[in-house]
């Protein structure tokens, strides 16, 4: 007996007036790139089920109400989707504007640079932003009164151990530090989203140091960060120092030698010195995860003496 | 779970709070004593995690028994449920009113929103001020917050206390020296100005005891139950067809649809959750619902759970509302002694029980999706819909949310039949209709008229506008609705008329403006009630609404950033991506009433 696959069904849809059929489950967002779309997209990671949170995809679905976040929203027979209207092309731009007049963006990547100029995104029209300053606990409800800038998250970053920083400026509350702790890939459950509005943050249970935390230093967290909130302790002293330089790095791949699952890592390489090491997001072993060991337990090669 | 938890332990006090609501630890793993035959067998497991939807009674137990959640007490909870701390913190850091610091023993909620401001409001929290210290210190073992809306509209200024260990209190009107004498006695639900016996959906307030059911059945109580049961669960969701009824919270679903939905859709598990976290400001009429006709809300669940095949309820109360928690709770209680709820429900072999939850201080928790999480045990952050409640409601089954006037209305389709139901109000808009005015008017208080009463006329019972002021602009529909200019007080009060004057009904509320008010303060106040209120999950929310108090903020200091026009373009781009990408209704909603105001030109210093 031939054991048989689910049949396929096929669904069809129009982006832009243009004809695209895919596989049914699959997402508004999947259609859209398809169809040639370039939306832009955060707190979505191929690796994690959608947060929905940061609402850049939006598109325009005919017979709705409201716009439609696309990364998350499957994709119905005869859907009619507009990611170029007016209403979509605007609320993308003020999404941008939004967050980068709240975070520090500059290390979000080069696709969130080639988004905002495309929408000519100019988050400096809220006004200049708040320096960083210690936030207080998180206070839901209670009222910060605004001043002359434009509230920010900033505050100072957290340094509290070797291997990692936090830098909240740069946090836009994505959710997938918190979703990679939790149940998606870690089940360590370290941190969470505290605090409410404006005013809520990641944290761990009272802000206690990571060290204190449950936290297991996997940096499963980091891997899954889109804008640099979350780094390994040598990426982010050198980009403080302005030495890190991607495009100067040998990226080399290999199996982790400390037990027999067998990851892949990527050694990030630059003069000759390991920077960083990270694993495929597309490895159906890891899905970019690893353990401590994987991602830290390289700084022996450094040592000066020899293995 | 292979959890790590605090190393700080509760103190007895802590323990005997959360121990009332969760038991005695079973075990020294839940967080008890350690006996030699722990070290051999494990409990907790699933059976602990599937309890998480006990972490918010927890965390109230504990902020009612001592004032706050410490480290010891957090812990505590997550271990006996086996929560993470670290979400356990951000449940607790959620709500306004857990708090996760240390707070004084008394500790009074002051509303400063815009009815209580037309009140005397500031000036009552610079009184409390000058005797108690600045909000938030503790100098006297006394501490005061300001807080938004605490649905006392009808009888401002309001202030909640909290006094560790004995309870929440509301005052209203306040006046400052009552406040050194705190034992207060339980305010009435009502006034109600209107002829009771010409009502229906407020018949029994403050004419029949809500304490009693037998009170309640010498006066048409559980009726409707009765016919309920001779039409069958088709023939009462037919009735509600019929009767045209609409929702009342603010989104006008029909009601039969809504519960056809849920009767029609698969699986054994299915919930009636009746939504009493009404807190929009100027919003009041769930508040007098449940605090003097409580069985009727009791009943209308059952008739819910019969006509859709529920076998739970929650009734979800608004943590402000210490009084209507009390009546429910006595009334699920004397109508499950009397076999009105639980196993057998008045003999008819249907099953249907219902639980009361008490919020925490959030209004996000009235948008349903929220609602679950928070019955949950979660943050109470909305969800995107699709799926919708009848398919994927609380703990993912079939769920049927109601306003509390709605089930209020569903009785009476049954009390009275579906027809006369219908044949009240306009072609689309059926039934009485309960409002809130409040404001600058002679007689704030709940008003039940026939849909389609103008504004006017409403404005009229409620004795016009007082000290014979003249109208500068109502509110209709509370922070999340629009103004209205004196030009439209002829306005219908239905759901198509509503929509004709670009406004909606909202929640019931009216609030009036006399021709005095600073409108540019009171938009502020509206801005910064959705700024504290986002759940801050979704951008356009979280960041917008912040950004649209600074304009706003900005424009009334006159210190514009550019030109003024730009600051209105601003404006008009925050409210649109608002409207337009945010998650929920609290987004969606939360310029309506800026953008409103600026059409109508209410705006001083908006002038371009």
């Amino acid at each position: 007996m031939t054991m048989l696959e689910e049949p396929i069904t096929i669904v069809s849809a129009r982006v832009d007036g243009a004809d695209v059929e895919l596989p049914a489950g699959s997402t508004v967002l999947e259609a859209c790139r398809e169809a040639g779309a370039d939306l832009p997209t955060l707190c979505y990671g191929p690796t994690m089920t959608a947060a929905n949170a940061c609402r850049v995809c939006m598109v325009e679905v005919e017979g709705s109400r409201t716009l439609v976040p696309s990364c998350s929203r499957k994709l119905d027979e005869g859907m009619e989707i507009w990611t170029g209207s007016e209403r979509a092309v605007h609320s993308r731009r003020l999404v941008m504007e939004l967050l980068a007049s709240a975070s520090e963006l500059d290390r979000a990547g080069p696709d969130l640079e080639r988004w905002m100029g495309e929408a000519r995104a100019r988050p400096g029209r809220f006004g200049p932003p708040e320096p960083a300053t210690p936030r207080v606990p998180p206070d839901p409800g209670h009222h910060h009164p605004p001043n002359t800038f434009a509230a920010s998250v900033a505050e100072p970053p957290k340094i509290e151990d070797e291997l990692y920083v936090r830098d909240y400026s740069r946090c836009i509350l994505c959710y997938r530090c918190v979703d990679a702790c939790g149940v998606e890939h870690q089940n360590t459950f370290a941190i969470a989203v505290a605090g409410r509005g404006f005013d809520a943050r990641i944290s761990t249970e009272f802000d206690v140091t990571l060290p204190e935390s449950a936290c297991v230093y996997c940096g499963n967290c980091i891997a899954v960060c889109p804008t640099g909130a979350l780094a390994g302790r040598i990426e982010w002293d050198m980009r403080g120092q302005g030495t890190w330089d991607e495009s100067s790095q040998e990226v080399t791949r290999t199996v982790c030698s400390y037990c027999g699952v067998g990851c892949n890592l990527d050694l990030h390489v630059q003069e000759g010195r390991i920077v960083s090491v990270t694993s495929p997001h597309d490895h159906d072993v890891t899905l970019g995860n690893l353990c401590i060991k994987g991602r830290f337990g390289w700084m022996y090669v450094d040592s000066g003496r020899g293995v | 779970m292979d959890l790590r938890y605090l190393l700080d332990r509760p103190t007895a006090a802590e323990r005997a709070a959360v121990d009332e609501v969760l038991g005695p630890p079973p075990s020294g793993w839940d967080g008890g004593e350690f006996t030699h035959l722990d070290g051999h067998v494990a409990h907790g497991g699933h059976e602990a995690r599937a309890r998480r939807h006990l972490l918010l009674p927890a965390l109230h137990a504990v902020q009612d028994a001592v004032g706050s959640v410490s480290k010891g007490a957090l812990g505590y909870i997550s271990e006996r449920l086996t929560v993470p701390p670290a979400e356990a913190y951000g449940v607790a850091t959620f709500y306004a009113l857990i708090d996760t610091r240390p707070r004084p023993a008394t500790l009074l909620h002051v509303c400063d929103d815009i009815v209580c401001s037309r009140y005397g409001a500031d000036e009552l929290k610079q009184s409390i001020a000058a005797e108690l210290g600045p909000s938030g210190g503790d100098e006297s073992g006394v501490g005061w917050l300001p807080s938004p809306c605490l649905g006392q509209c009808d009888r401002a200024p309001a202030v909640m206390t909290h006094r560790a260990g004995v309870g929440y209190h509301n005052i209203a009107p306040a006046q400052p020296a009552m406040l050194s004498d705190l034992q207060v006695d339980e305010l009435p639900a009502g006034p109600i100005h209107q002829d009771r016996s010409t009502l229906t959906l407020l018949r029994r307030i403050g004419v029949v005891d809500p304490g009693s059911l037998d009170a309640y059945r010498a006066n048409g109580g559980y009726e409707g139950l009765t016919r309920a049961i001779t039409l069958g669960p088709r023939g009462v969701i037919e009735a509600m067809d019929i009767s045209g009824l609409r929702g009342r919270g603010g989104a006008a679903f029909p009601i039969g649809l809504k519960w056809r939905g849920v009767a029609d859709a698969d699986g054994e598990d299915k919930y009636i959750i009746a939504n009493g976290d009404e807190s929009e400001p100027g919003t009041f009429k769930d508040r007098i619902l449940m605090e003097g006709d409580p069985f009727a809300i009791v009943e209308a669940m059952t008739i819910a759970g019969f006509a859709t095949g529920a076998t739970k309820g929650f009734v979800y109360v608004r943590g402000e509302y210490p009084v209507a928690e009390r009546r429910l709770t006595e009334a699920v209680s004397q109508a499950t002694q009397a076999g009105l709820l639980g196993s057998d429900v008045a003999g008819a072999g249907f099953v249907f029980d219902i639980e009361i939850r008490r919020g925490a201080g959030a209004y996000i928790c009235g948008e349903e999706t929220a609602l679950f999480a928070s019955i949950e045990g979660l943050r109470g952050e909305p969800r995107q819909k699709p799926p919708f409640p009848t398919e994927h409601g609380v703990f993912g089954k079939p769920t049927s949310v109601n306003n509390i006037e709605t089930l209020v209305a569903a009785l009476a389709v049954l009390d009275g039949g579906a027809e006369q139901f219908a044949a009240i109000g306009t072609e689309r808009s059926t039934g009485p209709k309960l409002f809130c005015i409040s404001g600058d008017v002679a007689r704030p208080g709940l008003y039940e008229v026939p849909f389609g009463t103008t504004l006017r006329d409403l404005m009229d019972l409620a004795g016009g506008v007082r000290q014979g002021k003249a109208v500068g602009a109502v509110l209709v529909g509370g922070a999340a609705g629009s103004f209205v200019d004196p030009d439209t007080l002829d306005m219908e009060l239905t759901f198509e008329g509503a929509a004709e004057a670009r406004t909606g009904l909202g929640s019931g509320a009216v609030i009036v403006f006399d021709e005095t008010t600073d409108f540019g303060s009171v938009l502020r106040r509206i801005a910064q009630f959705f700024r504290d209120e986002s759940c801050g999950q979704c951008v356009p929310c979280r960041i917008g609404t912040v950004r649209q108090e600074e304009a706003l903020a900005r424009l009334a200091a006159g210190r514009p950033l550019g030109a003024v026009a730009e600051e209105m373009q601003r404006l008009d781009d925050l409210a649109r991506v608002m409207a337009d990408a945010s998650i929920c209704g609290l987004g969606q909603t939360a310029a309506s009433a800026v953008q409103s105001a600026i059409r109508l030109g209410l705006m001083a210093g908006a002038a371009q």
